[in-house]
Formats: C-alpha cells, structure tokens, sequence
C-alpha cells in the first residue's frame, strides 16, 4: 500500500511539475488575474470603501460570502472535534486522582476506588497527574505577556482596514492567549476563565454577527451582505457605511475563530474529559 | 547570485522531507512548525503580507500547539 502511494504522490508531482511553466510568471502584468480582476480592485477599493487595505476589502466586501463561509466551517470545525472527541462522563476515568488541599498545601493521592471530594469544594482543588513544581518563571512570563498578546489581537482587528490583519489572524491570537494561559498555568484555571459553554456560544454568535449583517441587508430590499443600505443606521453615507460594516463582520469573525480555536485545544489536550490538560 | 527565496525554498524542501521521514511525532510537529513559518517567510518575501500573518499564527502557532495536544494524547513514535 505504501509502494502504491509513492507511486500516485510521484506521478501526480511529476504531471503538475511537467506542466508548471504553463502558470504565468509571479508578478506578470500580462496574466489574466493582472490583466482584468487586479486593476478593477485596485482602481475602485478605496472609491468604494475608504479602506487603503485593498485586501480587507477583497475579504471582507466583494468576496464576503467566501469569507462568511470559511468562518461556517471554522464553526464546523470546532463542532465536528466536539461530537468526535468529548466524552459525556464527568472527569477522567481510572487510575489515582491527585488533589491540593489548600489551606495546608499538600498533596493528597486518591486511589482508583476511593472518595473524592465535592466537584465545588473550596478546600480541595483536583491538581493534573502529571503534576510539574510551581514554577514562578513560565508563570510570571506567561501572565505579563497575556494582556499585551489581548490588546495586539485588538489593534490586529482595529487596523485591519490599514495595515495587515483582520478577523481571522486577530481571532487566532486572541485564542491563542487563552491556549497559552492553559498551557502555563493548567486546563482547569483556563476553564474557569472561559469556560467551554462560552466557547461554543461565542463561536456561534460570531457567525451569526457575520450572517445576520447580510441577512438586515435583505431584509432593507438590498442583496445579501450589500453593506450600503445600512447607511442610516449606521449615520454614515454609503462609503463609510461599507467601511463600518467590515469592521462589523470582522469582529463577527474574531469572535468565531478565537472562540473555536479554545474550543478544539480543550477538546484536544484533555481527550474530550475537560480535567487535565496537556 | 543566490537569493533569499531560493535559500528558503530550500530550507523549506528540507523540512518537509524531514517531517516525512523522522520517527518521533513530536519532532515530526516542530519540523512541520518550522516548515510553516518558512512558508510565511517566502510569502513576507513575495509581498504577501496578509498570507503570510495568517500562516504564521495559524500555520505556525495554533496548529502546532494542535499537533503537540494529539501526541500527548495518543502515541509518541510512529509505528510505521
């Protein structure tokens, strides 16, 4: 089977490489994509929406379905580890359980069959079986570095119609900070900050900023995701009401993307027990 | 003379090649990791900047912490 795979990934390599130079050349004024598409987007982006970042535009107004779609299947995504990995049994199952008693600060093992303490108790807390020392470094490191990994995220997402970023890469980051304070600290202070109700709701309600922004433009008697008939509402004329409505779906999509991307870390670390991380 | 984007080319065929054969999963990530970011840093060169923040935080950070929560939960070396 292996030797059957080689010699399809050969073969098909060998057909796309034999007939790569019929592709035009990076950066030919003379190809089609250049020759016809490029020019009406570079002449008309800004016209349109006042947004010097034409590919913030591209994403986020004339292909808005594309982008739309993507943020589904990031949502898709996230669902699709939910039903495959998560496990309805409370905790893990087997072997010894560790806690910390908290006033003390010791260490207690409780073995397989024994009496564990109250889900919601305030003087035991379930510390992971593979517990590693406190270690006051990666700590202090990881929670100086959160806030400003958040607030870059937000700046990402905020400057989005300037400079390069937008919903996709802000969400990833914003994600990615709780990703980090899990891995820092433990899956359990993680779960406590954002815990995974939240997770799926956000990711929801992200995609439905995205589509209901276009759902209000039909309602109004414009096609679907045609921002400029929410000019009114958004005290704007058209150009700026296109503006505004790209920051609108692109928070939407930040919300999905970093809601989603905890989601499926939780999910993954845990093998769809939720207890104990990596 | 050799430019930028031929070495990381290169870089970048070394990586993949080194993702396919090595047996530790775990290493098999961080060369998938590394490989991402070259990718983000032939994309910077290109001048596509959008791409290439989207592949160095998906690409390069968030999937390889994927990557390294699977081998954690399933097994550290590849059977075949």
């Amino acid at each position: 089977m292996k030797k059957l795979a080689l010699i399809l990934c050969v073969f098909a390599g060998g057909i796309l490489l034999i007939n790569a130079h019929y592709l035009p050349m990076w950066g030919d004024p003379e190809s089609p994509a250049s020759a016809h598409l490029s020019p009406f987007f570079i002449e008309n982006a800004y016209a349109h929406t006042n947004a010097p970042n034409m590919v913030a535009v591209v994403l986020a107004d004339y292909r808005s379905y594309d982008t739309m779609f993507e943020a589904a299947v990031v949502l898709a995504a996230g669902l699709a580890c939910f039903f495959l990995l998560r496990s309805r049994g409370k905790g893990r199952k087997g072997g010894p359980h560790y806690y910390r008693h908290i006033p003390t600060g010791a260490t207690i093992r409780i073995d397989e069959k024994g009496k564990l303490p109250r889900e919601d108790s305030k003087a035991f807390r379930p510390i992971d079986a593979l517990w590693t020392p406190y270690d006051p470094i990666i700590r202090t490191t990881c929670r100086c570095l959160i806030p400003f990994l958040q607030i870059y995220s937000l700046y990402v997402l905020a400057h989005g119609h300037y400079s390069p970023g937008g919903g996709f890469q802000a969400g990833v980051v914003l994600g990615a900070t709780i990703i980090l304070l899990a891995i820092s600290h433990n899956l359990k202070t993680s779960i406590q900050r954002m815990s995974e109700r939240t997770a799926a709701l956000w990711s929801i309600i992200g995609v439905a900023i995205f589509a209901g922004t276009g759902l209000i433009c039909l309602l109004l008697g414009m096609d679907y995701l045609n921002y400029e008939i929410l000019a009114p509402f958004l005290l704007s004329d058209a150009v700026m009401a296109r503006s505004h409505s790209i920051l609108i779906v692109e928070i939407g999509v930040t919300m999905a993307v970093m809601a989603v991307m905890v989601w499926i870390y939780y999910n993954l670390s845990s093998a769809g027990q939720q207890d104990e991380g990596l | 003379m050799i430019t930028l984007d031929i070495i990381v080319f290169t870089l970048i065929i070394f990586c993949a090649i080194g993702a396919l054969t090595v047996k530790d999963l775990m290493a098999a990530a961080i060369v998938t990791s590394a490989y991402s970011f070259l990718i983000c840093l032939l994309l910077a060169v290109m001048g596509a900047v959008d791409v290439a923040f989207t592949e160095a935080t998906v690409g390069a950070g968030v999937s390889t912490v994927f990557f390294v929560a699977t081998v954690f939960q399933t097994t550290r070396r590849t059977k075949d």
